[in-house]
């Protein structure tokens, strides 16, 4: 039960996130709340896992083992959307 | 009990979504930011989760939290994408939000009972492996090609932020801290933290065999710390033109494919890894991609190099 009161947290996170990602004009708040899309996706895979918990283990490890790839992932999709961003804002290159 | 636990973490976790999307101030969301990525580790943990939550502290909330604050100073003026949202686009918005919300939710609580799993199968031939951490596990040996991705992920994200750097910053080091001098505080911090760090981060990467942590955490940890000094001036950022620099980028995946060839001839298949020497090379690939993996993740917060090298 307490694992399911995570994973609603978890769509509510997508929601927030989504609505963030719609509402902000600026780029950098985009990028947040993109990356609260990304947490809430996150804690849900983590609810699938804990629900199946077998063999001794609190959880599937597989599903665990998926979501830190994932949030690595999603670590290099930021630092590259944010290096586009800084270039973005910055002044022209001199010749 | 627990869903009391549930509640008291679960409820920071939207007060501080809901911060970071309506607070007006763009540094105040960042800081908020950080404060939701250790929020969210903790209901990692209680998800009993600990490796996730560890990479959520270290990369998820920390490293993207420090990447997006120095973007924040860095940029000399917020990149707009379009007007900003009228009244009838905020209520589509936060209707269409309110709709995936319920439908994940719903699907949530339709979730199949008893929940099918990889447990039993993840836990079997841990012996073989010389591995008691059944996550670990997963990400070297079971799907050790979904780990050598990720890996090469890191590295394509470092050459597209090289080939965002401006022309005259080619081959120089990414700027430490934008103006001014490091305060002294600071670098009385870093040389009070490094050395404890870095035999914590020795302790997590060693111990991430039989527990939660791991190379990923460990790495994360010494990339935190070499940032740490670059901004107190004790240390130089990597220099993107340098030799090391490369070297140390490639050594990590360089080791992985080598040793999945070794898997082809000894154990039948790419990645597989021959049972009398498994530990052995999983360490050293683990040493090899931890290497990597520090100097991505430095380049990475660090940004493009921006000046020349003082020649």
């Amino acid at each position: 039960m307490s694992a399911t009161l995570f994973g609603l947290a978890g769509a509510a996170l997508v929601g927030i996130g989504l609505f963030g990602l719609i509402v902000h004009p600026t780029a950098l708040r985009k990028l947040l709340a993109f990356n609260l899309v990304g947490a809430g996706v996150f804690l849900v895979f983590g609810v699938v896992a804990r629900r199946a918990a077998a063999a001794g283990l609190a959880g599937d490890p597989v599903p665990q083992a998926i979501v830190i790839t994932g949030i690595v992932v999603a670590f290099a999709a930021t630092a590259l959307a944010a290096t586009l961003l800084a270039r973005l804002s910055g002044p022209e290159e001199e010749p | 009990m627990t869903e009391l636990l549930a509640l008291t973490l679960a409820l920071p976790l939207l007060a501080g979504a809901l911060f970071i999307v309506a607070t007006a101030s763009t540094r105040a969301a960042l800081f908020g930011f950080f404060a939701f990525g250790l929020f969210l580790a903790l209901a990692w943990v209680a998800l009993d989760a600990v490796d996730v939550a560890l990479t959520e502290a270290a990369i998820g909330g920390g490293a993207t939290g420090l990447l997006l604050l120095r973007l924040n100073g860095r940029m000399r003026h917020p990149v707009s994408l379009g007007e900003p949202a009228g009244p009838r686009l905020k209520i589509a918005a936060g209707l269409l939000a309110a709709l995936v919300t319920l439908a994940l939710g719903a699907l949530l609580l339709a979730l199949p009972e008893p929940a099918p799993s990889l447990a039993a199968a993840t836990v079997e031939p841990l012996p073989t492996l010389g591995i008691g951490n059944p996550v670990a596990a997963v990400l070297i040996a079971y799907r050790a090609l979904d780990t050598l991705l990720e890996i090469v992920v890191l590295l394509i994200a470092v050459v597209g932020l090289r080939a965002l750097g401006t022309d005259r910053g080619w081959g120089g080091r990414p700027v430490p801290w934008p103006e001014g001098g490091p305060s002294p505080a600071l670098v009385f911090l870093a040389r009070l933290l490094i050395p404890a760090g870095l035999v914590f981060a020795a302790y997590l990467f060693w111990v991430g065999a039989d527990a939660p942590g791991g190379k990923f955490q460990a790495s994360t940890l010494l990339a935190a710390l070499w940032l740490l000094a670059i901004m107190a001036g004790l240390a130089p950022a990597p220099s993107s033109g340098g030799r090391w620099t490369g070297r140390a980028l490639a050594i990590g995946p360089l080791a992985f494919i080598a040793a999945g060839a070794i898997g082809i001839a000894a154990a039948g298949s790419f990645l597989a890894w021959p049972e009398p020497v498994a530990k052995p090379m999983i360490i050293a690939v683990e040493l090899a991609l931890a290497v990597s993996i520090v100097v991505a993740l430095v380049l990475l917060v660090a940004g493009p190099p921006e000046r020349e090298t003082g020649r």
